[in-house]
Formats: C-alpha cells, sequence, structure tokens
C-alpha cells in the first residue's frame, strides 16, 4: 500500500500503472474493506485537510483523506452538518481505520436522511479526481447551483474508485436542527410498519428518517420510527401531530433530543446487524416491497432492517443469501463478494473513457 | 448569429427520402415537412437565433421515437430532441439538416404511487401537470420554473433545471429517480427507478442535466413530495445591495433555510411594481422576498424570527403576508418579472450564472459598471440563497448594434461569474448560447473529456450536436 500526501504523487502513482499495465485499488480510511479486492491499494487516507469552510455559503470543502469526523467538527462549530448524514460503518463491518469523506463520496454513503434530505450524490458540487491515465481533473465548482456542461460530479460520486481517484470534494452543508425528535411504535410486524412510515411519509411534518427494527435484530417488539429534525417549538408540535396521525397504527412514544440522537446514530450506523452475517447488503427497494423481501431473506435465514420508510433494506446473513434476491431490488455489497450489475455498452465506453487501460478496474 | 456547423449536404440532398422513410414509420399526422409548418419550430426561448429544421416529427410512443432513432442513425441525420421550447440558452435551436423530435404528443401521466411516492410521466407532460395531477392527494412534484405551466419534464430533466423554492427541495436532478430513454441506435432503455439508488453506479446524474446530448428521454419516473401543511411569504426592502446581501447572510447564519430567498435590484423592483402592483418599495435599492412554510403557528414563529433579523439591518420597508392572498400578490411581481421587463424594453438577454453569495454587492456593483459602459439598462434578479444570478440585459433586437453590445454585455457578466468563483449557468444551461464561452470555465482538456463522454453514448455526434461544447474545428 502507498498513501501519498499530495495528489501530484497520487497522478504520478495512477500515471505509472498505467503505462506498465499496472492496477490500483483506490481506499480511503479502509474501513469499508470489507469487500475483496486483490490489488495493491492506493490509499488517500494522508491527502487531507479542510481546504475552505464558508458557512454562510453553505459550503465546504476538503480533501479526499480528510476524516469525516473532521469535517464534521468544523461544521458543528458553526451550526451545521452533513446533510447525507454518512454512518460509520466499522462496527458493522468489523474493520479499523478512519472513515474518510473521500471514502463516503466515492460509495455514495447516506444515511437516514437519504429519504428527505438526498444521499451524498444529491451535496457534491465539486470534485478533483485524478482518472485512469493519471491526469486531474475538475467537475462542478464550489457553487450550489451548477449545470454548466455535464454532470460529472454524480457520475463520480458512489463509483467506488472504478472511474477515477477523487482527490478533492466541495460539498452543500446545511445548518444543523436546533432539535431532534422520535415518533416510535413498537410491535409492528414488517407491513404494518412499512405501512405506518408511508403514513408518516406523506404527511406534511417533514419526517427526515423513517426506520423499522425487527425483533430479530436488537429490539424485543420491533421498533417503527420516525424522526422530525427543526426548531424546537416545531418539532414539539409536530411529533405531537405525528403521533395522533399515527393512532390508527398503533400506540407512539415520543423521544427526548438525547434519545433521538442516540437512537438514530445506531441507525445510521446499522447497529442493529453487527455482527450478525459474514455478509452484509444494502438493499434499495420500493418500500411496498420492503415486507415480502424482508419476509424472504427471514426465510433463507438472513437478518435485516429497514430504512428510508422501507426503501432501504440492510441484509445480514450467509453469503449465499445474495441468491434470494429478486427483480426490481439493487442489492449492493457492504461486506462479502460484489454483486454484478449488468451494465449497458455506452456506459462501459465511459469506463473506457475515464480508465483506458483498466487501471482501476476491480479484481 | 452564433457559428453554426456547414449542414450536410448528402443529408439536404436526400430530404425527400429521409421525410418519406419517416412517414413509413409514423402516422402522416406526426410528420411535418412543409415550409411554413415548420416555422413554429424555427427557435426556442433565445429567439434571437432561428433556423427551420429538415423535418420535425411528433411521435406518440417509446416505441416510435425508438424507430425514429433507428431510421435517423441509419441515414446520418441529426437530431434535435424538442420539449415546449422554452429554452432561453437556445438548447432546443434546429439545425437545417436536422429533424427535431418533439415529445409533445407524449403527454400521458402513466402512473401515480402514493406509497412508494413517485410517479412516471412521458417527456411531454408539463411541469405544472404533474403537480396538478398529484396534488389532490396532498403531494407536489418540487422543481418549479418560472415557465412552468408550459415547460415539459422531458426539458427540465435535459436542462436540470431548477425554480425558486430549490432552495429547500433541490433541482430536477435531485428529484428524478429513473427515465426511459432510447439511445442513438434507437434502443429503449431504463436508468435508475422507482426508488432511490436503483443503480450502483449513477448513470442517471450524468444523463440529468446533459441538454439533449446522450440520449432522448422519453418517460421520467419524478419523486413527489407531501405539500406542506401551508407557506406564507414577507417582503424587505434595503438601502443597498450591500445591506440586502448582509441580511441574506444573517438568516442563513440564524440557521433557517427559507423555502425561498429572492433578490431584486432597483430596475428589476420598478420593473415588477409596474406590471404587478404588488406594493414593492420604490423607495428601496434592493428588495427580499421571504417565504417559509409549517402550521400557522410555524410561519408566524418562522416569519417573527426572519423580521428581527431583517430589523437589524435598517430596512426601508417590511410586510409581512397575512394571508395566502398577500402572499401571492408578493409573488405576483416575482413571477412576472421576464414579463414586467419585456414591457419596458423591447427586447432582453436573461443570463444566467452562478456566483458565491458572499460576492454577490461586488458582482452586482461591477454590472451596474458593465451597463453604463456598455449604454444598455439591467435588471438583476437572484434566487439569493444559492447564489444564481439572472441579470435581465435590455437591448433592442430591431438595432443590430444594440443587440451585439448585449451579447458582449452578456459574455461579460457570465466571465465575471465564473471570475469570482462561480459558473457559467446555473440552471438554464449552456445551449449554444454559451457554447463558446465553455473555454472561460474549462481548460481543453476538461472540454475534450467531456467530449469524449458525450462520443460514449453518440459516437456519431447526431444528438443535439453543436450545443454545450465548442465547435472542434473552431
Ligand atoms: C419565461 C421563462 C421562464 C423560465 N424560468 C426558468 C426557471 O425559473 N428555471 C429554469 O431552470 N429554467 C427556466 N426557464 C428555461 C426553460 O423553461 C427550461 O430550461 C425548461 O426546462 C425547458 O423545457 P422545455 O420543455 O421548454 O425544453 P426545450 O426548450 O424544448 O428544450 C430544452 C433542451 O432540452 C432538450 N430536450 C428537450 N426534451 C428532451 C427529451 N425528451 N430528451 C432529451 N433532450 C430533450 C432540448 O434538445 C434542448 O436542448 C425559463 C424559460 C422561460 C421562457
Amino acid at each position: 500500500m502507498i498513501a501519498p500526501e499530495h495528489e501530484a504523487d497520487i497522478q504520478a502513482a495512477v500515471a505509472e500503472a498505467a503505462a506498465t499495465h499496472g492496477h490500483w485499488r483506490i481506499a480511503g480510511g479502509g474501513t469499508q474493506t470489507g469487500l475483496e479486492g486483490g490489488h495493491d491499494v492506493l490509499s488517500l487516507a494522508a491527502h487531507r485537510g479542510i481546504v475552505f469552510h464558508a458557512p454562510k455559503e453553505l459550503v465546504v470543502r476538503a480533501r479526499a483523506g480528510t476524516p469525516l469526523a473532521e469535517v464534521e467538527a468544523a461544521l458543528s462549530a458553526e451550526g451545521q452538518h452533513l446533510i447525507a448524514e454518512p454512518p460509520d460503518l466499522r462496527a458493522l463491518l468489523a474493520t479499523s481505520g478512519e472513515p474518510t469523506l473521500g471514502g463516503a463520496v466515492a460509495t455514495n454513503l447516506s444515511g437516514p436522511r437519504r429519504v428527505h434530505g438526498g444521499a451524498m450524490r444529491d451535496h457534491v458540487l465539486g470534485l478533483r479526481f485524478v482518472t485512469g491515465e493519471g491526469k486531474v481533473f475538475r467537475a462542478g465548482g464550489r457553487v450550489l447551483k451548477n449545470v454548466t456542461g455535464l454532470d460529472l460530479c454524480k457520475l463520480l460520486t458512489g463509483s467506488r474508485g472504478l472511474l477515477g481517484a477523487i482527490t478533492e470534494i466541495t460539498l452543500k452543508v446545511l445548518p444543523a436542527p436546533e432539535r431532534v425528535g422520535t415518533v416510535a411504535i413498537a410491535g409492528l410486524g414488517p407491513a404494518a410498519a412499512v405501512r405506518a412510515m408511508a403514513a408518516g411519509l406523506r404527511s406534511p411534518f417533514a419526517v427526515s428518517a423513517a426506520a423499522h427494527i425487527a425483533p430479530g435484530a436488537g429490539h424485543p417488539r420491533g421498533l417503527t420510527a420516525m424522526r422530525i429534525e427543526d426548531f424546537a417549538a416545531s418539532v414539539a408540535y409536530r411529533c405531537d401531530r405525528l403521533r395522533g396521525m399515527l393512532a390508527e397504527h398503533g400506540t407512539a412514544e415520543i423521544f427526548s433530543d438525547h434519545d433521538s440522537r442516540s437512537f438514530w446514530r445506531q441507525v445510521r450506523d446499522v447497529a442493529p446487524l453487527a455482527g450478525l452475517g459474514p455478509a452484509i447488503w444494502r438493499v434499495t427497494l420500493r418500500p411496498s416491497a420492503a415486507a415480502t423481501v424482508a419476509a424472504r431473506v427471514e426465510a433463507a435465514g438472513g437478518t435485516w432492517m429497514m430504512d428510508g420508510g422501507g426503501a432501504v433494506l440492510f441484509v445480514a446473513g450467509e453469503p449465499a443469501l445474495a441468491g434470494a434476491r429478486g427483480d426490481g431490488e439493487t442489492w449492493v455489497a457492504l461486506k462479502g463478494e460484489p454483486v454484478p450489475f449488468p451494465e449497458r455498452p455506452e456506459m462501459s465506453r465511459v469506463r473506457a473513457v475515464l480508465d483506458p487501460h483498466h487501471v482501476f478496474a476491480a479484481s | 448569429m452564433i457559428r453554426q456547423p456547414e449542414p450536410k449536404q448528402d443529408v439536404l440532398d436526400r430530404r425527400e427520402a429521409i421525410v418519406a422513410g419517416l412517414r413509413g414509420i409514423l402516422p402522416d399526422d406526426a410528420v411535418i415537412a412543409a415550409p411554413l409548418e415548420l416555422k413554429p419550430y424555427e427557435t426556442d426561448g433565445l429567439s434571437a437565433y432561428r433556423q427551420p429544421p429538415l423535418a420535425v416529427v411528433l411521435p406518440r410512443s417509446t416505441e416510435e421515437v425508438a424507430a425514429v432513432m433507428r431510421l435517423l442513425s441509419r441515414e446520418g441525420v441529426r437530431v434535435i430532441p424538442r420539449g415546449a421550447g422554452t429554452s432561453l440558452s437556445g438548447g432546443a435551436l434546429p439545425m437545417a439538416d436536422a429533424v427535431v423530435i418533439a415529445l409533445a404528443r407524449m403527454n400521458r401521466i402513466l402512473e401515480i404511487d402514493e406509497t412508494d411516492r413517485f410517479a412516471v410521466v412521458e417527456a411531454g407532460v408539463t411541469n405544472l401537470a404533474i403537480t396538478e395531477a398529484v396534488k389532490g392527494r396532498g403531494f407536489f412534484y418540487a422543481p418549479d420554473p418560472s415557465s412552468q405551466l408550459a415547460c415539459m419534464i422531458g426539458g427540465n430533466v435535459a436542462m436540470n433545471s431548477g425554480g425558486a423554492h430549490c432552495l429547500r427541495y433541490g433541482v430536477t436532478s435531485n428529484n428524478v429517480l429513473g427515465l426511459r430513454a432510447v439511445t442513438v441506435e434507437g434502443e429503449i432503455i431504463t436508468i435508475g427507478g422507482k426508488y432511490p439508488d436503483a443503480a450502483p453506479t449513477d448513470w442517471l446524474g450524468l444523463v440529468v442535466g446533459s441538454e439533449g446530448q446522450l440520449l432522448v428521454v422519453t418517460e421520467v419516473i419524478v419523486r413527489i413530495l407531501p405539500l406542506p401543511e401551508g407557506a406564507r411569504a414577507m417582503l424587505a426592502g434595503f438601502r443597498s445591495n450591500e445591506v440586502a446581501g448582509a441580511c441574506v447572510d444573517a438568516i442563513i447564519s440564524s440557521g433557517i433555510i427559507p423555502v425561498a430567498l429572492e433578490f431584486m435590484d432597483r430596475p428589476a423592483i420598478h420593473a415588477c411594481e409596474a406590471f404587478a402592483h404588488a406594493g414593492y418599495p420604490l423607495d428601496a435599492e434592493a428588495m427580499l422576498i421571504i417565504e417559509v412554510e409549517g402550521s400557522e403557528a410555524e410561519q408566524d414563529a418562522l416569519l417573527e424570527r426572519i423580521r428581527a433579523i431583517c430589523e437589524r439591518f435598517d430596512p426601508v420597508s417590511m410586510r409581512v403576508s397575512q394571508t395566502p392572498e398577500e402572499s401571492a400578490a408578493i409573488w405576483k411581481g416575482r413571477k412576472g418579472a421576464f414579463g414586467a421587463v419585456g414591457r419596458i424594453s423591447p427586447d432582453y438577454m436573461c443570463m444566467d450564472g452562478t456566483i458565491p453569495t458572499s460576492r454577490l454587492a461586488e458582482v452586482l456593483g461591477r454590472i451596474r459598471q458593465m451597463s453604463a459602459e456598455y449604454g444598455l439598462e439591467v435588471a438583476n434578479i437572484f434566487h439569493a440563497g444559492d447564489g444564481n444570478l439572472h441579470p435581465l440585459v435590455m437591448f433592442d433586437a430591431n438595432d443590430p448594434e444594440s443587440q451585439q453590445r448585449a451579447e458582449a454585455f452578456g459574455a461579460d457578466i457570465l466571465r465575471l461569474c465564473v471570475e469570482v468563483g462561480g459558473c457559467l449557468t446555473g440552471e438554464h444551461g449552456v445551449g449554444v448560447e454559451k457554447r463558446d464561452l465553455m473555454g472561460e470555465q474549462f481548460e481543453p482538456e476538461e472540454l475534450a473529456l467531456q467530449r469524449r463522454i458525450k462520443g460514449a453514448f453518440d459516437p456519431g455526434w447526431l444528438l443535439n450536436p453543436a450545443k454545450v461544447f465548442p465547435l472542434v474545428d473552431a
């Protein structure tokens, strides 16, 4: 493994691989190395540091290796936060190391707020990246609205180091909420939970997260929870209205700010599934299909947790569980063998443009 | 007019055969080739540029689009996808040897799902029609360009359009889950799906905003959001652009993200007031329209906080609307701003750069200076929260010299946006209008990379060519 401090050295390492039929596996802090991969590691962890934070412009720029914790602390000092709420997956994946901003962007990591505020890809305003030819390119910029040319920011975000090595990221950020509240119902089955979450998510109360923890995964009776984040008075008002609105689904309790924050941190980090499987997937799907898929996973011996009102299903179990996947479901392995996904020819040609010598090719 | 590539002579020579071929695969009423009937398609919202196409087709289904694309790619014919033709950057401007594929007849809403909160609509459905279709069930489609009555979702996807409420709800790209589209070879493909993050790699994000360069979009799966309990606006007038800009900073710093935060300078205030009689402060140098959402009590609380912040900046006037009618009146002037400027000047050019919001006062100062130098009036409207600036440069299209000056002035404004750390276009797209300015923002190598990505989808450069990227032989 090498971990260059400067972009020029990252660039040189890639250029050399391109010239010599070499390969690199791009890594950040190494916390998501639950994925298989044979090649030498080019770590971006030493290319770090916040370049600037302009709180009034809702923008922060940092190098890829900057620890997420450092970015979060800088934002927090100005009362702001990362909108996509990227998780810390170390406990879930049984890895060590320091989660980096670059790793979060390269995997389009997003947490419970995904359903309301979007994923990382929705907030990346600009990138610098090194292509497989060892050239540095810029995409986007530092302003909140920009449609100039093709949107390579979105293409690179979530490309898992297979289209380029992202070296610097400019992100949109937002004020952190003054108060966090949670309305939670215990004892619902998966189908009832999805119905309750759908009711919450279609309410006018700006529900910012909706998760269901199955009885098998940490909670004795199963818990269906929805979050509201805003100024204190709004949170109190909306939690109360939401609880009333959900009465037909079950009796709800309201969590305090403190309890809400720690509960959603657990959900964010998928803590209920930690230690439950040699393989772990993040499955995206239609909420209306979530209960059926959860039942299928359970029948095949897996454990699950729902996020995004059922639009995200975390699945833990034996590697063979991937065989249980069906149409209309997107399985992405967080740990274990990558799940193949068919690719259109024009998209393979885009890959060839960005990485003609297969420097970043998956092993 | 901007330089366009020479039409392909062999295509012009085969015009009749190509039209006959199109008539062979589409019903008669779906192929337009008579010169008079081509007239409505010769331009878009950038009406200074005009060029009738070779023919226009009006397909009714994805399959028809695919059949047309198979024929045209085989014949090597250029293709211009078109929605409502409201593009302000000349994105839908035809070429003499090109066939326009107008999606207007693909205007069906195919599916609405309240549980999974999406709608599937054909590319020719208007932006407003989506919200109209889901409103009764308590939903709306968030991006709201001022042209929303006319512009179509296919055009919105192509341009990644924004609106006054995108500070809170994002632009088109943040609100689209999937697409059905036709490749240049005429193959039907789907990208994304009926739920977020449906594809592990974000091809969807690449295609949205690609200005018709990569695919012809025929269906769009959009995210629909629950309507808020209510919304209300206030307005505040200030003594200078600087002070109004500082007030915007203070609002954002207080942790409030209003759903809309619009800025108008003195010329814009006067033009809009003369038009809408909205009670705008004529003695103010700059004015903000600020909108919040929530229950009555939540609106009251937020507006009270914002009022207190504005108070610190010595406002010349302030009005918090008490009723939805008053809010509508406040918005009427802003929403009619382009029309209002149209009434005081025979013609205007609407620019669309984005700047870091901290540079607002400086940029407006320099625009004013340039306005004096060029001898042309300019009114500035600004999505203040996100830095998207719309200077409206007034000129007289009957006077070619005035038009040339306006174009030069507009280009200087966009150069200035790039110089201060912003970009050429925040929401209207590059189109043909800003094509030759791309070199101001991108290095030649960066443009070459983008061109190669376009080429990966469209190796023969048949899809909406001569837009977005400067001509290579130039
Ligand atoms: C008065 C006025 C106000 C406006 N306000 C706003 C605003 O607030 N915010 C904003 O963002 N824009 C605004 N616009 C600009 C314009 O309305 C948007 O760019 C809109 O999205 C264009 O949609 P359209 O259907 O008219 O597309 P067209 O103008 O027909 O086409 C626009 C581009 O999209 C391509 N295209 C169209 N359909 C397809 C398809 N199905 N597949 C592939 N490519 C396609 C075309 O080739 C062209 O490049 C305004 C325009 C006007 C005239």
